[in-house]
């Protein structure tokens, strides 16, 4: 069992988990993930590791709710435990002095970006990052970015904050003022990382991605989470997850993730359901 | 009873099993064979000619006293035939189930020459099934406690039964399983119809027992090197992480939605229960009225097209390059598939897999073969027959062509040396790595092979562990 020390709402449906777990704080690097799984019944869900600290033996993790299980995963709070988890898995993100960098994240993505933006500051890079979001109240780590990055952009996609439009949009604004860019992390939605790829594959420009798909046992020994980069079958949770963005195939990648939609919406509608029940029988219990 | 003869004795038919009835189990997850009953396994215990030399116990990898045994069974005594079984062997009622007896013991079975030689594995099942629900596993007795720390990696068959020797040699002795759940292979491959997960259950709770301490979730390679394990404190360290990466076929349409390898499929129905969903979280694809085919001829195509059946296939097919008698999996998973329903399309190969425009698969080219000269295997080769292809219709694929080793533990550890295929290279006697203080065994040595096996392997570096931990000067 796994304590969770805190548990803050970042943005609507996005909430920041600092959970106990000193062997993983100790040992991960940027770049790598833990898989949790809340109850006995749980799945295994692989989430990026946001940050840590060795000394409180902490690690961090930022989760949006959007299926039933990161739903779940968001109904935990301070002092609750999930049953497992169990890290840092995958190869950390390749870190050096590459002159200039930019760190972008979408939505959530800008959670699992943060910690190679700290890591690439580190090693001595001009650092920039760009968040992008579709409204104002899902921008997330705004303030960490500035406290690490050289430069930081927010973007949204109704312009309610920050500048108007996609992470793309300013990044080909920087690429045409003249900014010479010699590395990119992209993290977010497999269209968003697409599309950071094709803007980028005309310059040449190194450009990195963290691949999320579906994930059972995070070691290597199930194969349900391949992907095919330079037309070769990888498992992302043993080579990656991280890869070069412009070997990726992203068509499969995204028809892949929708092999278990419609269990997904099942899973929602028993899990909404259940929850609906809790409450009456707590209500029920209180009169 | 008056002492049987000889005669008396060869005249006893072998006794039949009880089993599921194939229409009902089909649907169901409960374990197909129900075991004997205490008469069945007088009856049984007494086709036993208790030779002089029993040349049954050569063909067991860890070296059950078999004859000892029967005869407690033909004397009624159940818990003193359980007793002795575990003198060597700590898992029973799972290897009672999932041992290949029929090309160990058994064949060996001197009854056997003439007529069906004695159901040994069934009799040790019956044994180890009794003494659980009667008693509860009794524990053996552990040593005087050494001091010496012994690590293990890996809680699948040949970690456990490692452990189970260790501690009783008075070890201290610890287990690292990457999954949540203890017991590797034992509970995310094997189903529930073929091992119930209770009694994995009940036999890691006997090992827990014994004092042997188990932690979860703790990926050697990336939670520790084993260099860091060593600098814990352990004094010896035993590696049997098993054979955990799946192999592919390497043809085109591989990655279509459906199409799973064995381990993605199993793991998901029998460690995450997919088969209760949405009672559990995880789903795996809906069999349901659809057409389903595995590729492969092993125990674990058996498991798989099994599983695909009680999940509602329409049509469930195993679909194998060669013929039926050069099939790996065991005569009776074979036997209990067709009962079932299973389709055999022997000698065909897909050449790939055909999707649809959302990436779902919707069928295979297959191939038919023939067989040529034998090959390094000593089975015959499959050879493609030119112009025969063909489209089968699908809706999910299961791969069940076997597995590599995963490289965690070697790239993390480069003094611990591996072959070309990725497995770990060992003293075959003694178990010992290239690494000093470091074991190995089961299939990160061998490549993919039996629970026994494993088993055996385990022991074996259980001896040489225990020897090295009385005078580590000895290497």
């Amino acid at each position: 069992m796994y304590k969770i020390i805190s548990a803050d709402f970042l943005a609507p449906d996005i909430k920041r988990f600092i959970i106990s777990a000193p062997k993983i704080a100790r040992k991960r690097k940027a770049g790598q993930f833990v898989i949790v799984r809340t109850t006995e019944h749980g799945e295994r869900i692989p989430l990026t590791i946001a940050d840590s600290n060795s000394t409180e033996g902490t690690i961090t993790i930022i989760v949006q709710g959007i299926g039933k299980s990161t739903k779940e995963i968001n109904s935990f709070n301070s002092g609750d435990y999930f049953t497992d988890v169990v890290g840092p898995l995958g190869h950390p993100s390749h870190i050096e002095n590459f002159g200039t960098a930019v760190s972008i994240g979408g939505g959530v993505g800008a959670a699992i970006s943060f910690p190679t933006a700290v890591a690439l500051k580190e090693a001595g890079n001009h650092t920039i990052s760009i968040i992008g979001a579709k409204t104002k109240e899902l921008v997330i780590l705004e303030k960490e970015m500035r406290d690490v990055c050289d430069e930081v952009y927010v973007t949204t996609d109704d312009g309610s904050y920050g500048e108007h439009g996609f992470v793309t949009t300013k990044l080909k604004n920087l690429i045409d003022s003249g900014t010479k860019i010699d590395f990119i992390l992209a993290i977010g939605p497999l269209p968003m990382m697409r599309a950071v790829a094709e803007l980028t594959r005309p310059y040449g420009i190194k450009t990195v991605v963290s691949l999320n798909p579906v994930m059972v046992d995070g070691t290597g020994m199930c194969g349900g989470c391949r992907a095919t980069v330079d037309n070769k079958t990888v498992f992302v949770c043993v080579d990656g997850p991280e890869f070069d963005a412009h070997l990726v195939d992203f068509d499969t990648l995204m028809k892949r993730n929708n092999t278990y939609r419609d269990f997904e919406k099942t899973a929602l509608e028993h899990f909404s359901c259940h929850t609906h029940q809790m409450f009456d029988a707590a209500v029920k219990e209180q009169n | 009873m008056p002492e049987l003869t000889k005669k008396e004795r060869m005249k006893i038919p072998r006794q039949v099993m009880p089993e599921q009835n194939p229409e009902e189990r089909r649907s169901n997850f409960k374990e197909v064979n129900l075991g004997f009953t205490e008469e069945l396994a007088v009856m049984e215990a007494n086709r036993c000619l208790q030779c002089p030399k029993p040349v049954c116990v050569e063909g067991c990898p860890v070296g059950v006293q078999i004859r000892d045994f029967i005869k407690l069974v033909s004397e009624g005594d159940f818990l003193g035939a359980a007793a002795k079984i575990k003198e060597d062997n700590v898992l029973p009622a799972v290897c009672g189930r999932v041992c290949p007896q029929e090309e160990q013991c058994e064949v060996k079975c001197v009854t056997g020459v003439k007529g069906e030689p004695v159901a040994i594995g069934r009799l040790e099942r019956f044994v180890a099934d009794y003494e659980r629900t009667h008693t509860g596993i009794r524990t053996a007795t552990v040593g005087a406690p050494t001091g010496k720390k012994v690590a293990i990696v890996g809680s699948g068959p040949a970690g456990l039964s490692c452990a189970g020797d260790l501690v009783q040699r008075g070890h201290s002795v610890t287990v690292f399983e990457a999954l949540h759940e203890i017991g590797g292979v034992l509970i995310y491959g094997i189903p529930e119809f073929r091992l119930p997960k209770e009694i994995v259950k009940a036999e890691v709770e006997a090992l827990k027992n014994l004092g042997v301490e188990f932690k979860t979730n703790n990926v050697i390679g990336f939670s520790d090197t084993v260099d860091e394990l060593m600098g814990e404190g352990y004094d010896a360290i035993f590696i049997g992480v098993g054979a955990g990466l799946p192999y592919f076929m390497n043809i085109p349409g591989e990655n279509y939605n459906g199409v799973y390898s064995a381990n993605e499929f199993l793991t998901r129905v029998n460690l995450m229960k997919a088969y209760r969903f949405p009672e559990f979280d995880t789903p795996v694809f809906d069999c349901k009225g659809k057409n389903v085919a595995v590729f492969g001829g092993g125990n674990t195509a058996m498991d798989a097209v099994r599983t695909s059946k009680r999940l509602g296939a329409k049509n469930a097919f195993i679909v194998y390059r060669r013929s039926e008698v050069e099939m790996p999996a065991r005569v009776e998973e074979v036997h209990h598939a067709k009962e079932e329903g299973i389709e055999f399309i022997m000698l065909t190969n897909p050449l790939e897999f055909i999707g649809d425009e959302q990436g779902w698969l919707r069928g295979a080219k297959l191939q038919k073969m023939e067989l040529g000269e034998p090959d390094a295997s000593g089975r015959r080769r499959p050879v493609p027959i030119q112009g025969s292809e063909y489209i089968m219709d699908l809706d999910m694929a299961v791969i069940a062509i076997g597995n590599g080793s995963n490289p965690m533990i070697q790239k993390t550890t480069p003094d611990i040396t591996h072959n070309k295929r990725g497995n770990i290279v060992v003293d075959e006697n003694t178990m010992k790595t290239s690494k000093k203080g470091v074991f190995a065994g089961g299939d990160i040595v061998t490549g993919g092979a039996t629970v026994i096996l494993a088993m055996g392997a385990g022991r074996k570096a259980a001896g040489a562990i225990d020897e090295y931990l009385k005078d580590p000067s000895v290497w």
